[in-house]
């Protein structure tokens, strides 16, 4: 993954050119965007339940450790193992001494960002784990080896004939472009490796503080078997993943599933609470859940930036993105992506290496408007955008036309000058001034010499003398 | 009724006309107007580049200028949010938070003037022609107004107003975004202009210069048959004004 402005330029330009992609992306974002007005326009409360999220989220993240010390308690008494990770090493090292502890030789993993957020597929299979993604869109861009390119839609950038030759290729099989068989095909792959399996790995939707219990929710059915049939059970979860109680969990369900899918609810909520119980001897004989902080308790203590940490990863925001439907997710070079992901890559990967994307956005504020959670998308990117250029990692020279510009702001004679000149100038030579990248493809006007205060200013003083004409006339007649 | 004129850069430099109409219909519907002279930028391009610190100066000269004016009124959405919202990111002189609070409270886009303040439905007039609207991000999402806009087109007599697809999706502009990701912006503004061209209508109608420019622009540059108008030219044409 490469994050610098020049490589995501690159790869904008290589994906513009791409049909086939725009269109994948393109009609994928239209359906989820459609289903899921129908679904808001029959539920007249909308906003109030967006505003009670907010509310709950941020009473969560503004006690973070209050939350977690609850939760990890409750797991405790649930017999649910919990470690804590400081940073995507220390989670790496913790899943590594508990797949040797217990010579586990095969994986099955059903999707979760944050999994990839610590890189865990390669390290898994460096240890000579072999580890397979269990949901069908991961399944594709894994034998690809690609990353997901959306947050709830990982193959979202290939369309159903892209799923066809990859299968065809990767798998051996007859080429098919029905969905249908095409899920049957992943099926019958899969099934058998989730009875082998030794180990399930999911992420985590809500984790329960008061319950120690967390939830999962999907469509296939794939994280259920990967969470039940294995004999150890491991779910790594962000830190700001919890909400209060069970009580708030409908309220959440309510607003994910229409958001991400157009859906009114998933297929599957799936809620582990525990490990094996002894009279059923069903179910995971242990569960292991790793706490991952990896930047958040930093991004949870800024006031305003904290509000990103609210994210409940549905991917309206990258749905409605205008930048997102032409060019898909990988663009923004990172695992999190769309305005969401623009906000997140410099508060996780620094400021440094994240420098280009709360640029890659034109702040027209769809998301904000479409975020279930309500966060203010636009405005971070503008902080974030601040915090860039404080830090010193603005373009070159940027900053001295600013501060020129700023200057002159503030002399307005100055001010005018400097856009009189130019007006002068094109009455002789007639052509836009170069304007690089934007002209292009777009003709240019030209500077009006004169601009609206002259002539505002000439006119006004015509409508002076015609009143004092008017006067004068008045007074002689 | 005492208006005081904000003209934004590009209303000043590229589209005084636009600004000029806007001056008409205001003393049309008996507004008094006032021009503060020594007005320049709002800081909106520098702010939305990350640039706080150097606008501080700005924002504050542009307040004491603007503070005991009764109404002020800007042919620009963008810009009027620039004042009314993002001036409380910057870390403005104490001094200043309740003149900044009254500016904001008092500085509104023309449109919004003319139907929320001026309480005006529509001035009638006639424009027989096709047009559609644009909303602009900045005017629709930050300070809530489209349906002023429409309204006042409605009420032109003949006109023919033709909703597009997708009416409130991103022109592309974006500021120096249309700079910096140049291939991103040329395609979303294809892609507006593809919509405009679809309804069919004969001019592009919105309520923020940078917009139509950028619109404009990429309309010329194709030979594209629709136009871009701005909505206070619009209301002067249909008055004959
Ligand atoms: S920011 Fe909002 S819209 Fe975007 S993924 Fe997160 S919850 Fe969904």
């Amino acid at each position: 993954m490469n994050l610098r402005a020049s490589s995501t330029r690159q790869y904008i330009r290589t994906a513009l050119k791409n049909d086939n992609l725009r269109q994948a992306v393109n009609k994928a974002t239209q359906t989820a965007l459609q289903k899921r007005l129908a679904i808001v326009e029959q539920t007249p409360n909308w906003e109030d339940l967006r505003l009670r999220a907010h509310s709950i989220k941020q009473n969560v993240i503004e006690h973070l450790d209050e939350y977690l010390e609850r939760f990890e308690k409750k797991c405790g008494e649930n017999g649910i193992h919990v470690h804590w990770a400081t940073d995507a090493e220390e989670a790496r090292t913790i899943i590594k001494k508990i797949v040797r502890q217990n010579n586990v030789a095969s994986i099955v993993k059903s999707k979760s960002l944050t999994t990839e957020e610590i890189h865990l597929n390669p390290f898994l299979t460096n240890l000579g784990v072999e580890t397979l993604e269990t949901d069908l869109g991961e399944y594709i861009v894994q034998l690809l080896d690609q990353t997901p390119s959306h947050l709830t839609a990982p193959a979202l950038h290939l369309t159903r004939q892209d799923v066809g030759r990859i299968f065809q290729q990767k798998l051996g099989v007859d080429y098919t472009e029905n969905p249908h068989e095409l899920l049957q095909i992943a099926r019958k792959k899969l099934r058998q490796k989730f009875l082998q399996a030794d180990m399930g790995i999911s992420g985590v939707n809500f984790a329960i503080a008061s319950s120690g219990a967390f939830v999962v929710i999907e469509n296939e059915a794939n994280a259920r078997l990967s969470m039940g049939l294995p004999r150890i059970h491991l779910a790594v979860m962000g830190i700001e993943k919890l909400i209060p109680t069970f009580q708030d969990l409908p309220l959440f369900l309510k607003l994910l599933p229409p958001s991400a899918t157009g859906q009114k609810q998933t297929v599957y909520v799936n809620i582990i609470g525990g490990a094996q119980y002894d009279v059923l001897g069903e179910g995971p004989e242990q569960v292991h859940i790793v706490l991952l902080d990896n930047g958040r308790s930093k991004i949870a203590a800024d006031v305003e930036l904290r509000e990103t940490l609210f994210c409940i990863r549905c991917g309206a925001c990258l749905n409605v993105c205008p930048i997102y439907q032409q060019v898909g997710g990988h663009a923004y070079g990172w695992i999190y992506m769309g305005p969401i992901g623009a906000t997140l890559i410099p508060q996780f990967l620094g400021l440094h290496e994240g420098r280009f994307a709360p640029f890659l956005s034109s702040l027209c504020g769809a998301c904000h408007e479409i975020c279930p959670m309500r966060i203010r998308i636009p405005h971070h990117l503008l902080k974030l955008r601040n915090q860039v250029v404080e830090a010193g990692f603005s373009k070159k020279g940027e900053k001295s036309v600013f501060k020129l510009w700023a200057f002159l702001a503030q002399h307005p004679v100055l001010y005018r000058l400097t856009t009189w000149l130019p007006g002068k100038i094109q009455i002789i030579y007639r052509r836009p001034f170069p304007a690089p990248g934007y002209w292009r493809k777009r003709a240019l006007g030209l500077f009006d010499s004169r601009g609206f205060r002259r002539r505002f200013l000439d006119e006004q003083k015509q409508r002076k003398r015609r009143a004092n004409i008017d006067q004068q006339h008045g007074m002689t007649t | 009724m005492q208006v005081a004129l904000f003209i934004p850069c590009l209303s000043e430099h590229l589209y005084p006309q636009s600004a000029m109409s806007m001056v008409k219909i205001l003393r049309h519907i008996g507004a008094e107007i006032d021009y503060v002279d020594g007005q320049t930028c709002c800081g909106q391009p520098a702010f939305n580049s990350g640039y706080r610190k150097e606008i501080i100066p700005i924002a504050e000269r542009f307040i004491k200028l603007f503070r005991h004016k009764q109404y002020v009124v800007a042919p620009s959405g963008s810009c009027v949010a620039m004042v009314r919202k993002f001036y409380y990111d910057l870390d403005i002189h104490p001094n200043l938070h309740q003149a900044r609070d009254d500016l904001a409270a008092k500085i509104f886009e023309f449109t919004e003037f003319l139907v929320d303040v001026a309480r005006c439905d529509g001035l009638g007039g006639s424009f027989p022609h096709a047009v559609t609207y644009h909303d602009s991000c900045h005017l629709n999402r930050e300070l809530g107004i489209h349906e002023q806009p429409r309204q006042l087109i409605r009420a032109i007599a003949d006109v023919q107003f033709i909703e597009m697809e997708q009416s409130d999706i991103c022109c592309g502009f974006g500021g120096t975004f249309s700079f910096k990701f140049a291939d991103l912006s040329i395609a979303m503004t294809e892609r507006k202009c593809r919509y405009i061209e679809e309804s069919g209508a004969e001019y592009c109608i919105g309520a923020d210069s940078s917009c139509l420019m950028n619109i404009e622009g990429f309309l010329r540059r194709h030979g594209k048959k629709a136009k871009t108008m701005h909505i206070a030219d619009l209301l002067a044409a249909s008055l004959g004004l």
